[in-house]
C-alpha cells in the first residue's frame, strides 16, 4: 500500500520553476530518500508536503486523502511529522518539555503526554538530558531532539530534512542505526532529503533523484548509482578532450 | 492577609497599589510572558473595563457585578479584534506592539469626544459612606478594596499556575520560542494566540473595574495613556517575564521603591516633578544591565527552586 502519493507536482517562484511535474510514491513501512544537487527542488517538494506552501499544480495524497494546501499543523495532525534542516528547538524549555509539546497532539492529558514524551526520550537516548535546557544541547543532540519532538506527535510518516548535515561520520552512523530501528520496530515510514550519501546508501530502500525540479531517476540504491542520468547530473557529462 | 489590622491607611493604600500592579502584570504576562505576544497597549483594557462598569453604575446605578461581565465582554471582543487583525495578516513582533499602541491611543482620543462618558473632563462615581461595606455595589472602606485585590491577585496566580501546566501553557511557550516549529507539531498557532489574548484581556478588564471603583474617577487622558501601559508591563519585566512570581516581585519592588523615593524626597522638602519616572528609568536600566531575565530567575536559583 502506498502511504504517500505525489502526483504531477509543480511549483514556481516568480516565474522560476522550482519543481516541475514531480511524481513519486512512498510505500507504507519503507525508508525513502530524495536526493539531488543543490537547488534541485528537494526542499520545495518537502515544504509542499509539509504544508508550508501549496503547490501550483498537482496532488499530494496521504493515506488516501488529499492534503495539498493544508496548513502545517493540519498536515501534522493528519499524521506527518517533520524536522527542520536548521534545527528549531524551543530553546528556553527543557528537553523533556520540548517533547511534551509534541506529544500533546495525541494525548488525553498532561500526565499522559509526559509519559509518552519520556518513552520517546529513552528511545532516542536523550533520557539523561531531559532536564537540561534545549539551548545547552550539542548539535547531534539537537538533531535528536528535533526527531524526538516530531516522533512525539505519533506520525505515520516522518519527513527528515537533511538531518545528517553537520554530523561526524560516527554520529551519522548512530542516527542511521536509530532510524533503521524506528522503521523496523515501529513500522515508521520515512522520507529523507539528504546530501550525505553515506547515510542515504545505508538507509534508503528507494531513492528518487531530482535535477532542475524534475525527477530524473527512481529506484533502489544499486540501480541509482549505475543510472547514467544520475551520474551525469552528479559528475557532469563525458567530454572528449 | 492580616495587614489591615496593624497597618495605617497609607501602608494599606501602598499595599493595594502593589497588588493592583501584581494582578494586572500577571494578566499581561499571559500574553507576553507565556505566549510571546508583546502588547504595549494594555491600558486599553483597563480603560474600557473601567469605563464599562463605571458607566453602568454612573448612569443606571447598576453595580459592578453586572458591569464586570460587560467589561469582560467588551475587552475580550476588542482583544480578539486586534488579535484577528494581527495574526491573520501576519503582523508580529514590534509591528504587533505598534498595533496595540495604536488601538489604545485612538480609543483614548475617541473617549475624549464621548460626552456621555464625561469626555476629557472625566467621569466621577459617587463616593458613598466609606466605612460601611456595600458589597452589592462594591462600595466600602479601603480595607474592602485591599481584600478584593488580594483575592484577585491570588486568583490570578493560581489560574496562571494551572495554565502553565496545561496544554495551553505548553503550546503558548512553544509559540513564544519558535512559532514555525510549534506549527509543525500540530499546533494551530492562530487559535492558541487568540486564546492567550482573550484570557489576558478578560483579566485586565477586571482590573479596570477595580480601578474605577477604587479611585472613583476616570479620565481618558490618564487611564488610556501609554504611560499606563508601560507602568503595567514594568513589573513583570523587572520581576521576570514569563514567570509566575515575576509580576508580583516586580510590583513590590517598583511600587515600594518609587513611593519610597517620592516620600523620602518630600520629607526632605524636595518636590521634584518627574522624579518617579527618572527612578523607574534607572531601575529598568540596572535590571537590563545586570539581570537581563529579571529579578526572579536568579533569585529562584539562589533559593533552590527549579524554575
Amino acid at each position: 500500500m502506498n502511504l504517500l502519493i505525489v502526483e504531477n507536482l509543480s511549483k514556481s517562484f516568480r516565474g522560476l520553476k522550482a519543481v516541475s511535474d514531480a511524481s513519486f510514491t512512498i510505500p507504507d513501512g519503507s525508508i525513502n530518500a530524495l536526493i539531488g544537487p543543490n537547488g534541485a527542488g528537494k526542499t520545495t517538494i518537502f515544504n509542499m508536503v509539509a504544508g508550508v506552501f501549496p503547490p501550483d499544480i498537482g496532488k499530494i495524497r496521504f493515506m488516501a486523502k488529499e492534503i495539498q494546501g493544508l496548513r502545517p499543523d493540519q498536515v501534522c495532525a493528519a499524521g506527518i511529522g517533520r524536522t527542520f534542516q536548521i534545527v528549531k528547538p524551543f530553546a528556553g524549555l527543557s528537553v523533556l518539555d520540548n517533547v511534551i509539546v509534541g506529544s500533546f497532539l495525541r494525548s488525553k492529558n498532561a500526565a499522559d503526554s509526559r509519559r509518552y514524551a519520556l518513552e520517546i526520550l529513552e528511545k532516542l537516548q536523550l533520557g539523561p538530558k531531559r532536564d537540561l535546557p534545549a539551548s545547552s544541547l550539542t548539535l547531534p543532540d539537537r538533531k535528536r531532539l528535533e526527531v524526538a519532538r516530531a516522533l512525539a506527535t505519533r506520525p505515520r510518516l516522518l519527513l527528515l530534512d537533511e538531518v545528517m548535515a553537520g554530523l561526524r561520520p560516527t554520529e551519522c552512523d548512530q542516527m542511521v542505526e536509530m532510524f533503521r530501528d524506528l522503521n523496523k520496530t515501529d513500522g515508521l515510514t520515512i522520507l529523507l532529503i539528504e546530501h550525505v550519501m553515506r547515510a542515504v546508501m545505508a538507509l534508503a530502500q528507494h531513492i528518487g533523484v531530482l535535477h532542475h525540479g524534475e525527477v530524473i531517476a527512481r529506484g533502489t540504491p544499486e540501480e541509482i548509482v549505475r543510472d547514467p542520468a544520475v551520474l551525469e547530473c552528479y559528475l557532469g557529462e563525458e567530454t572528449e578532450v | 492577609m492580616l495587614l489591615p489590622w496593624f497597618a495605617g491607611s497609607y501602608a494599606l493604600s501602598v499595599a493595594t497599589l502593589i497588588l493592583y500592579f501584581a494582578y494586572t502584570g500577571q494578566a499581561w504576562n499571559v500574553m507576553m510572558g507565556f505566549a510571546g505576544q508583546l502588547s504595549l497597549g494594555h491600558a486599553l483594557y483597563v480603560g474600557v473595563g473601567g469605563y464599562a462598569a463605571g458607566a453602568l453604575f454612573f448612569h443606571y446605578g447598576i453595580g459592578p457585578w453586572a458591569g464586570l461581565w460587560l467589561a469582560i465582554l467588551l475587552c475580550v471582543a476588542l482583544g480578539l479584534a486586534i488579535g484577528f487583525l494581527a495574526f491573520r495578516f501576519g503582523i508580529s513582533g514590534v509591528y504587533f506592539a505598534l498595533l496595540t499602541i495604536a488601538f489604545a491611543e485612538f480609543t483614548r482620543i475617541g473617549f475624549d469626544h464621548l460626552d456621555w462618558l464625561g469626555g476629557p473632563g472625566g467621569m466621577f462615581l459617587k463616593v458613598a459612606q466609606r466605612d460601611s461595606i456595600d458589597l452589592l455595589n462594591f462600595r466600602g472602606p479601603p480595607t474592602m478594596y485591599y481584600y478584593a485585590i488580594l483575592a484577585l491577585s491570588i486568583g490570578a496566580f493560581v489560574l496562571c499556575f494551572f495554565l502553565l501546566k496545561s496544554k495551553a501553557g505548553y503550546y503558548w511557550q512553544a509559540i513564544r520560542e519558535n512559532e514555525e516549529a510549534a506549527q509543525a507539531l500540530g499546533i494551530n498557532t492562530f487559535r492558541w494566540k487568540m486564546l492567550a489574548v482573550a484570557i489576558s484581556s478578560a483579566m485586565t478588564a477586571v482590573s479596570g473595574v477595580f480601578f474605577a471603583f477604587y479611585y472613583n474617577n476616570l479620565f481618558p487622558e490618564q487611564i488610556f495613556h501609554i504611560s499606563r501601559s508601560i507602568e503595567i508591563i514594568l513589573g513583570p519585566i523587572i520581576g521576570g517575564i514569563g514567570t509566575l512570581f515575576g509580576p508580583i516581585l516586580g510590583a513590590v519592588v517598583l511600587t515600594l521603591l518609587s513611593d519610597g523615593i517620592t516620600e523620602g524626597l518630600a520629607a526632605m522638602g524636595w518636590e521634584i516633578p518627574g522624579i518617579k519616572q527618572v527612578f523607574y528609568g534607572l531601575v529598568l536600566l540596572a535590571v537590563i544591565m545586570f539581570l537581563p531575565n529579571g529579578i526572579w530567575p536568579p533569585l529562584a536559583r539562589r533559593l533552590g527552586f527549579h524554575k
